[in-house]
């Protein structure tokens, strides 16, 4: 019952294209998708999300048509006359080698599946687990809150990579581990924003109006208050996904994440870390593909904020020019910056 | 959460409401009702340090097909008592009784049946309504909530509400920031309508509105009656609206009842003191009028309902206070030459032409 009328909100978009229903007042989702069409580095930045996602699914792809696996060692053709990594461009290795003779430019579109499946699949299981939580812990009050809450600060005041090196050390690295602590540690900050907007909005009068026509609990957090979530919600996870890819890296890097040979750029980096005196290639292609992956997702996070706060608008209409390119010299979007420019009305916690 | 009732707070021997509500038309009966909120003290133990006695033993009846006015200054209880008497905060003593049903405190779900026949407007139509759902889904909510019709038939329901409110029903698929304050309210009205009430509990529902507005949606509410017979309890702080669509008219002070009984009388001969008070202050219409009109100024601001005035809580404002006004309650009864329906909380009621002590004539009491 509650879902239908949340994929009612869901579709605004598509149900434009159906005008049977009369008049059709635009969503918000509406307005924001089309503020953010009109910002160029946002769109900027999903064209390379885009091609990034589609090389990364066509990496087997790559990969058959080089003839090149991501673990496939190549000593004759692979490797220089000294016994080093080869430089890019010679035996059709396009990005070069690493010193085992691999060739790096599959290894580094296979590194960028497990890049894009751990950010996407930890913000979606954070951002679930956060927002119930949080919604739970707003709403209920009382002892849920005190126990939930304190839950919250323990785990944003953990040392995560301690966690992560002891789970490693007694579960062995693995995928599984890497996603199930990056979703650990990248809740409790969704938590505690829409815990403190859900205190917020239970106060208002229309939650009172549902509760005066008999509303259940339930249905008063997730078809009254949740859409009125979206837009931090839709922020945070937009940024937790390229946090989630570096945490990944962060992890392979220091041989707790994935495990050689399968290839991430975490890893890769590892490796290049003897190398890059005298195989610049072996650093600067998969660091580059982090920065570059990184990068796009912060500024379409940072798009996404602008699309939903009604303020820049005014910026955009004054001078559209000078306040882009004021945006764009900002440092890339930090979670707790997040938490002070969208959570102006925050209550005060006891 | 039960304070002790203490001699002050006890009921006091009432002769209303009298046994002649207990016809067969009494739709809500409040019997003596208290609302006192916790006050929570500093440090960790949180402990109760007093009460804010926002509603302290109040009773009432509303007649089916009939309005109830409710006026008082702000902060008198109007509001706490008519989410009490709708069941959205628990009570703290004293019971409500709905066509014979004791709905004090119920759970949520033991509830719900009554909910389809008790209502409420609320005041502020931009915040009563949820921003981010279109306006279908918000009139149609009590339908999806009690699930009375198929969710085919809601869109044609809704639709014809909309219509029945003076909205477009073209506009089904709006949001309501795409609406005026004054068409917010109607579909503030329809939603209270769709279920088909006995009883809306309207708790200042134009007086966010401009002037122009008001009229029409209160002409939308009196159709509304007429039409589908429903009960309203009526809380504004505007007196002549309240005249214009109550049958009878409740003042309250402070928590508790000051005067109460058939509009007219209330009206035209008020008997307690406040109510005079606030009457008088209500600009008149008519200029030659409003020179000849005796204008009472009460000095000071309302106590805390924290710690209320002993005796009659008017006490201290009051133009005609003696020394036994601060220590015993007024109770509520019929003053002599009053009809039977017509009762003030007051030890030395305001007679017929009587001058109050402090008043003042005409417009001198604007150049104090």
């Amino acid at each position: 019952m509650s879902l239908t009328e949340l994929e009612f909100q869901a579709q605004g978009i598509s149900q434009e294209a159906v005008p049977a229903g009369g008049i059709q007042g635009r969503s918000q989702l509406q307005l924001t998708w089309r503020r953010l069409r009109r910002d160029r580095m946002a769109v900027a930045s999903m064209i390379v999300i885009c091609v990034i996602a589609i090389l990364a699914l066509l990496a087997p792809v790559f990969a058959s048509l080089l003839g090149h696996g991501q673990a496939q060692v190549f000593p004759n053709t692979g490797l220089s006359s000294t016994g080093g990594p080869m430089a890019p461009g010679t035996h059709g290795f396009i990005f070069g080698t690493d010193e085992l003779g691999r060739d790096l430019l599959v290894r580094v579109l296979y590194g960028a599946r497990v890049s894009l499946f751990v950010g996407l699949t930890t913000t979606a299981i954070a951002t679930v687990a956060g927002v119930t939580v949080g919604l739970i812990t707003g709403f209920f009050g009382g002892w849920v809150d005190a126990v939930l809450a304190r839950f919250i600060d323990t785990v944003l005041a953990f040392p995560f990579l301690v966690l992560a090196l002891s789970l490693a050390v007694v579960f062995g690295p693995s995928l599984t581990i890497v996603i199930s602590v990056i979703s650990f540690f990248s809740w409790a900050a969704i938590a505690r924003i829409v815990r403190g907007q859900t205190l917020s909005i239970k106060e208002k009068e229309y939650i009172e109006a549902a509760r005066s026509l008999g509303a259940s609990p339930w249905r008063i957090m997730f078809v009254h208050i949740l859409p009125n979530l979206m837009a931090p919600v839709l922020v945070l996870a937009t940024l937790s996904i390229p946090a989630a890819i570096v945490f990944e890296s962060t992890l392979s890097y220091l041989g707790l994440g994935i495990q050689p040979p399968t290839a991430s750029w975490g890893n890769i980096l590892a490796g290049a870390q003897s190398y890059y005196q005298i195989a610049w290639w072996y650093l600067v292609f998969p660091a580059a593909a982090l920065l570059i992956t990184t990068l796009a997702f912060n500024l379409l996070g940072d798009g996404v904020r602008d699309a939903l706060d009604p303020r820049t608008e005014r910026i955009f209409a004054a001078g559209r020019k000078r306040g882009r390119r004021f945006r764009v010299g900002r440092p890339a979007a930090q979670i707790d910056g997040l938490i002070s420019s969208i959570q102006t009305d925050l209550p005060e916690e006891g | 959460m039960t304070s002790p009732i203490t001699p002050e707070t006890a009921p006091s021997a009432q002769s209303w409401p009298t046994d002649a509500d207990l016809a067969d038309d009494v739709l809500v009966r409040v019997d003596n009702l208290v609302k006192h909120f916790p006050i929570k003290g500093g440090g960790l133990a949180g402990r109760t340090v007093g009460h804010v006695r926002a509603v302290d033993g109040v009773s009432l009846t509303v007649r089916s097909g009939q309005t109830l006015g409710l006026v008082g200054e702000t902060g008198c209880g109007k509001s706490t008592l008519a989410r009490c008497i709708a069941g959205l905060i628990p009570v703290t003593s004293g019971t409500v009784t709905f066509e014979g049903n004791n709905i004090t405190n119920l759970s949520r779900r033991r509830m719900q049946p009554f909910r389809r026949d008790i209502q409420m407007i609320f005041q502020d139509p931009y915040g009563s309504l949820n921003p981010r759902l279109r306006v279908g889904s918000i009139i149609g909510e009590p339908f999806a909530i009690h699930g009375t019709t198929t969710s085919k038939a809601r869109k044609t329901a809704v639709q014809e509400l909309m219509e029945r409110v003076g909205l477009n029903p073209e506009h089904y698929n709006r949001f309501p920031a795409e609406f005026s304050g004054g068409q917010r309210q109607r579909i503030g009205v329809a939603r209270a309508l769709a279920l088909r009430p006995k009883l809306i509990i309207c708790d200042e529902p134009v007086s966010a509105l401009d002037v122009s507005i008001q009229a029409q949606v209160l002409n939308l509410l009196a159709d509304l009656q007429s039409d589908f017979g429903l009960a309203y309890i009526f809380i504004a702080h505007d007196l002549e609206v309240v005249r214009h669509v109550s049958n009878s008219v409740i003042v309250m002070y402070l928590g508790k009842i000051a005067e109460a009984g058939p509009k007219n009388p209330v009206y035209d001969s008020p008997r307690h003191p406040y109510t005079a008070a606030l009457l008088s202050a209500a600009p008149a219409a008519d200029p030659e009028a409003a020179a000849n009109k005796q204008r009472i100024i009460l000095t000071g601001d309302v106590p805390s309902p924290i710690n209320p005035p002993s005796g009659c809580r008017f006490h201290p404002r009051c133009p005609k206070a003696q020394d036994m006004c601060a220590t015993a309650v007024p109770p509520l009864e019929v003053k002599p030459g009053d009809p039977g329906t017509h009762v003030t909380a007051c030890h030395f009621p305001v007679q017929a032409g009587e001058v109050l002590a402090s008043a003042s004539r005409g417009m001198q009491g604007y150049a104090r």
